[in-house]
Parts: structure tokens; sequence; C-alpha cells
């Protein structure tokens, strides 16, 4: 279209064309505004699409495990690999599971992860800071079906004789008791899952810490301070809120996380805290990756419904780190 | 550095309190634990190269601190301690991604061909160890495809929306469950779009289309947060030039505010696939896996690169060392794609934007 045909979109001052060149100028400005309020409704239609397709997830989710909602035991105990009377009794074991490897996950992966949020924002060559920065988000391009791979073929091999020595030195403490080999235990898979939420854990922690302000920092250390007496000071008190949302980021990717533990994991549906015998825990997504492909009618419902109960954790769970971050940013500065 | 200034500082004030260990000494500990490591190992009998590294950084630690405690004091230890963790810290972080990159290589390597590349699995079972993964690559890449030609669209316009014309609490909403949706579970995602097709098409519909939804649902949060983060980076007097020339809004966005910023667009459209090009669970759960080259998104299972690799692996045997290849192949295909995404950012950037 050309532009000097079209009047201005606001409305403003009204150039009076040329009476034989009236006609086209309503009609290109008029043209252009039906195209505007086009634009302006696809994307606008675009934005709610967003809401309704979140929306779209919870109701067909629900729709598809009504049947097993409703089911009755016999129904359910129909089904072959069905343990516990009614859905809310099988997910139990299940959800247990999943936030006891997500939650080892964070533990393990939390101080690694501020270590290294604060070896690139304070401590590496400023030259060096994005480079290393790339190294670490690295880590979250590799595929999780590699991560998998990778924790059942290697790692497992790596941690046998840690676990052999830690079993049998603090074998007293039944957290820890009567390890097995192979090491295709629950600890094992947090392993994992720490190295595989490792990325997003530093990459908003180092964001925040970069925030600090330049002014605090530089006051902390006109005091006399050393530099880990400023990033005590300074930088980690100014952080926390980003570092509590981002741990929660983070512990959400664990709970969704499916191959790794898929892969890893030798299953079994306990409330068991042997964090080191094989057999005791499965998590929600594992469990429904290994027996979806070959369920049908009310088994696929059963899997839905345990499916369900993950996105709603998970959502929980994302929904306040994201809040917690939302209600940080508008108190951001120096505060 | 600022903080560096600390160390200068100090000199000045000389003093038996302000005695500082040399520079050069946090590398002769380094050095000298590590001999020392060595050395005990040897003796033990058994100097694997974890046991010197962990006996070695134990050994660097305990004579760091406790040296620089009784010459310098307790604050100078401390702050020797802490840079000591925070630097190991980024160096573990460093195991996983070297041990996996170098395990990939040299395991897929073996099985990595021109062949593996252009067979697909027809006909190949037990112990046989030819069969590739042509099927696979390009099931993998129309489901990819056909994901970023849904996402791509609805991400950009809601980027559009979001930035250009949202205000108010509909806007507000929107960015807030736009962050909610990047953390879905991949298998959510799986299960929604299993729920959708079979809801309309009956139990029994299979088709490469229902995984290119699951990844569409995954992939859209992130092209709409780098699309977002790019038009904001485009300045506004750039919009006001163009609406002074009596350029209408939408000839605006489209030829101004899109064209600055593409570059950046592609390059987050470009991230946002190598993010879910590797996605498995979603893909078990719909797509499938078959033996045979599909080209019919809209019908019949399809062979995936991250499928395949699962379940070679589980099949054992031969198929371990197709896995391995497969994660290679995997494994190269998104670091291209995270390579030349960079360079489209650093090569296209509007010169003087920033």
């Amino acid at each position: 279209m050309a532009v000097t045909t079209t009047t201005p979109p606001r409305g403003g001052a009204d150039v009076s064309p040329p009476a034989s060149d009236a006609g086209a100028a309503v009609r290109a400005a008029s043209t252009g505004r039906v195209a505007s309020k086009v634009f302006a409704g696809l994307s606008t239609g675009a934005g709610v699409l967003i809401l309704v397709t979140l929306a779209a997830v919870a109701v067909f989710l629900l729709v598809e495990a009504w049947p097993a909602l409703t089911a009755s035991r016999e129904e359910l105990e129909g089904i072959s690999w069905f343990n516990g009377g009614s859905v809310a009794e099988y997910v139990g074991p299940l959800v247990f599971g999943t936030l006891l490897a997500a939650v080892l996950a964070l533990l393990l992966a939390v101080p690694v992860s501020i270590g290294i949020a604060l070896f690139i924002s304070h401590y590496a060559p400023r030259r060096l800071a994005q480079s290393l920065g790339y190294l670490i988000d690295l880590l979250a391009a590799i595929p999780s079906v590699v991560y998998g791979l990778w924790g059942a073929l290697w790692l497992i091999g790596q941690l046998d004789p840690v676990f052999t020595w830690v079993s049998s030195a603090l074998g007293f403490i039944p957290l820890v008791a009567d390890y097995q080999a192979p090491a295709k235990n629950i600890l094992s898979a947090s392993v994992v899952l720490a190295v595989m939420i490792l990325p997003i854990i530093t990459a908003v922690s180092r964001e925040v810490f970069l925030q600090t302000p330049r002014l605090h920092e530089e006051a902390s250390l006109a005091l006399g301070a050393t530099r880990w007496e400023m990033v005590r000071q300074a930088v980690l008190p100014f952080g926390r809120s980003g570092v509590i949302s981002a741990s929660m980021l983070g512990l959400g990717r664990a709970l969704g996380e499916t191959m790794a533990v898929l892969m890893v994991i030798s299953p079994g549906f306990l409330y068991s805290f042997f964090l080191l015998r094989p057999g005791q825990h499965q998590t929600i997504a594992a469990n429904i990756a290994s027996k979806f492909p070959e369920a049908s009618g009310l088994s696929v419902s059963v899997l839905i419904a345990t499916g369900l109960a993950l996105f709603v954790i998970t959502f929980v769970v994302n929904f306040a780190a994201r809040w917690v971050i939302a209600r940080r940013a508008e108190f951001s500065g120096a505060n | 550095m600022a903080v560096d200034a600390t160390t200068a500082g100090s000199g000045l004030l000389l003093g038996d309190a302000y005695r500082r260990l040399p520079t050069w000494s946090t590398w002769a500990f380094l050095a000298g634990s590590f001999a020392v490591a060595l050395v005990v190992l040897l003796v033990a009998g058994s100097p694997g190269v974890p046991g010197v590294v962990v006996l070695g950084a134990v050994l660097f630690v305990l004579a760091s601190s406790i040296t620089s405690r009784v010459v310098e004091g307790p604050r100078r230890a401390a702050d020797r301690l802490a840079t000591t963790l925070v630097t190991g810290a980024f160096l573990l972080a460093l195991i996983p991604l070297v041990s996996l990159l170098l395990l990939v290589v040299t395991r897929g390597a073996g099985s990595f061909s021109w062949a593996f590349l252009t067979t697909d699995m027809l006909g190949v079972f037990g112990d046989m160890t030819s069969g590739g993964i042509h099927h696979a690559i390009i099931g993998t890449l129309l489901v990819t495809a056909a994901a970023a030609a849904i996402s791509v669209p609805v991400g950009l316009l809601t980027a559009i929306y979001l930035v250009e014309y949202g205000r108010g609490p509909l806007a507000r909403g929107i960015t807030f469950l736009v962050d909610v949706m990047t953390g879905i579970p991949s298998i959510v995602a799986g299960l929604f779009a299993f729920a959708l097709f079979t809801l309309i098409l009956g139990p029994a519909f299979r088709a490469g289309i229902m995984g290119a939804v699951a990844l569409a649902l995954l992939m859209t949060p992130v092209v709409i947060r780098s699309v977002e983060e790019m038009l904001r980076l485009v300045p506004n007097e750039l919009r006001e030039a163009s609406y002074a020339l009596g350029v209408p809004k939408w000839l605006t966005i489209v030829k101004v505010v899109l064209r600055t910023a593409i570059a950046g667009i592609v390059t987050g459209v470009m991230l946002a696939v190598a993010r879910v090009i590797g996605e498995t669970a979603p893909l078990l759960l719909t797509v499938g896996i078959v033996t045979g080259v599909n080209w019919d998104l809209f019908d019949g299972r399809m062979a995936t690169l991250p499928v395949f690799a699962y379940r070679q692996y589980e099949s054992g045997g031969a198929g371990i060392d197709r896995a391995w290849a497969a994660a290679l192949t995997l494994i190269l295909i998104v670091m291209i794609l995270n390579l030349v995404a960079r360079l489209v950012s650093r090569w296209f950037a509007p010169k003087g934007a920033r």
C-alpha cells in the first residue's frame, strides 16, 4: 500500500485532498482502518487463544480422566497393573515418588546453581563471564532422552562405588541403608534431574545477582568488606526472592521430567524413604510414559487422571514461582 | 573489576594485621594438593582420576584455609574458602557436560555413518547391526516443522499483541499465564494432544499432527517470550517516525517493527525449535514408532529421533549402539540450530538499534 495515500490513523489534522483524489483517499483510509482492525483483532485473538488453550488442557484432561474418576472398584481392578482400591490410592505413591525425586534434585541443584551464578556474575573475569554462561546454557539444550542414556549407561556405574561406600559407612541412617547394585534408585534419578534443572536455576539467579545495585556493592567494599562479605551483605539478600522463585521453577521442571526418571529408576509403588534401594519409587510422568503406549480403554483414563494430578501440582508450583517473580519486579531497584 | 580494588587497597595498610598471601600461593596450594593426593593414592595403590581429584580438592580446601587463617586471619580465610567453593561449583557443573558430550561422541561415532543416516529399520530384527535413522530424521523434521508452523504465527501475533496493543488486565493475565505455560510438563502436553484428537477422531487415531500439537503447546510460550523481548528492543522513535509519516499502525508493525527485530525473532524461533526437537515423552504417547518412512503427517504413526533412541535403548543389544548414534545425531542437530541461531543474531542484527 502506498504510504502517501493514507490519512493519519489517529484522525488528526484533516488535510483536504484535491477533489478528484477524494474518493481514492477515503477508500484507502477505510481499507487501512479495516486492515488495522483486522490486525488488532488477529493479535488479540492469538493472545486469547493462549488463555483458551491453557483452559483446554485442564478441561480435556478432566474429560478424558472422568471415566476413571467415576469407575467402580471392580472395573478398576480389571486393569492388570492397577494396585490400590481407587484412583486416589493409586496416585498417592506416585505423587510421593514425584515429590521426593524433585525435592532431592532441588537439594542437590540449588547450592551448586547459586555457586555457578555467583561465579559467573561476581567471580569470573568479565570477559569470560558471558561464554561461561553459554556453557551452562548448553546443559539446557541437551535432549532429555540423551540425559536418560547418560544416566542409565554411565552415571549409574560411576555412582555405584560412592553408594556402596556411603551405605556401608553411614548404613545406620535408614535413609541411605541397604544399597543394592545396580544404582537404579531414586537418588541416581535425582542426580540426573539435578543436572537437568541446573541451567534454569542458574540462569534466573544469575540475572538477579547481576541486578544488585552497584552502589550497594561498592559501599560494602568501601567499608573494607572482603569479596565474600560483600556478596553476603549485598548480593545474596538482594537476590533472595529471585533464588527462591528460580528454585521453584527448577522444582516445576523436575516434577514433570519424564525420560531421565523412566530410564534410570527401577520402579516401585511404595511410600518409602530408602533412597538407595531399587524398586521403591516411581514418578507420575515416568509411570505414564512406561504404561501409556500399551494401554487402552479405562487404563488410559487412569493414566490421564494421574497426568491431571501432575498438571495441577506443576501449575501450582509454577504459578507460585511466577507470582513471587512478578511481585518482586514491582519492588525491584534499590529496596 | 571494582572488586579487585580491595586487593590493591589493603597493600597500603602495612602491618601484621594486614599480611596477605602472595597471588601465586593459590596455584602453589593447588599443585601441591594434587601432587600429595597423587602420591598418597599411588602408595595406597589405586590412583584413579576421580580419587585424585576428590582428595586433591579436599586437601586444597584444608591447606589453603588453614594457612590463610593463620597468616591472614579468619575473614580472609572465609573469603578464600568462598572463592574456592564458588569456583568449585562451576567446575562441578562441567563434569556432566563434558562427560555427556564425550560419551555421546565416543559411543555414537561407532555406528554413525552415511548408511546409518540413509537407511530405515525395515526388515531389521534381532541382533542385526544394520538399519538406521532415515525414517526417524524425516519424522522429526516433519513433526517439528508442523509444530513450528502452528506455534510461530500464534506466538508472533501474541507477542505483537502484548507489546503493541495489550493494555490492562487481559494483557497482564496473558503475560503471566505464558510464563506459567512454560512450566507445563512435556508429558502433560502429550496427554493433552492425545485427549484432543481421540475425543474428536476416536481412540485409535494416531498421526504425526498429534505430536506436532503437543510440541506446539510447549513451543509457543518460548516463542512468545523471545519475540516479545525482541519487539521491546525496537526503539519507540522508529514507531513514532512511521506514525508521523501517516503510516497506519498495522503497517508500522509489519514494515518497521518486525523488520527491525527480524534477526532476533529468527534467533528466538530457532532456539525454540532446538528446545522442542529433542522432546521425547509427548511423542512417545502420541506419535509412537514405526520401522519405515511415513511422509503423511495426518495418518499413521511416525518414527522420531528421540523416541527411536529410547526404543532402541529399551530393546538392548545392538539397539544400544543405535541409540547412542541417534543421540549423537540429535545433539548435532540441536547444536547446529543453536549455533546458527547465535550467528543469525550476530550477523543480521540491525546496526546501532540497541
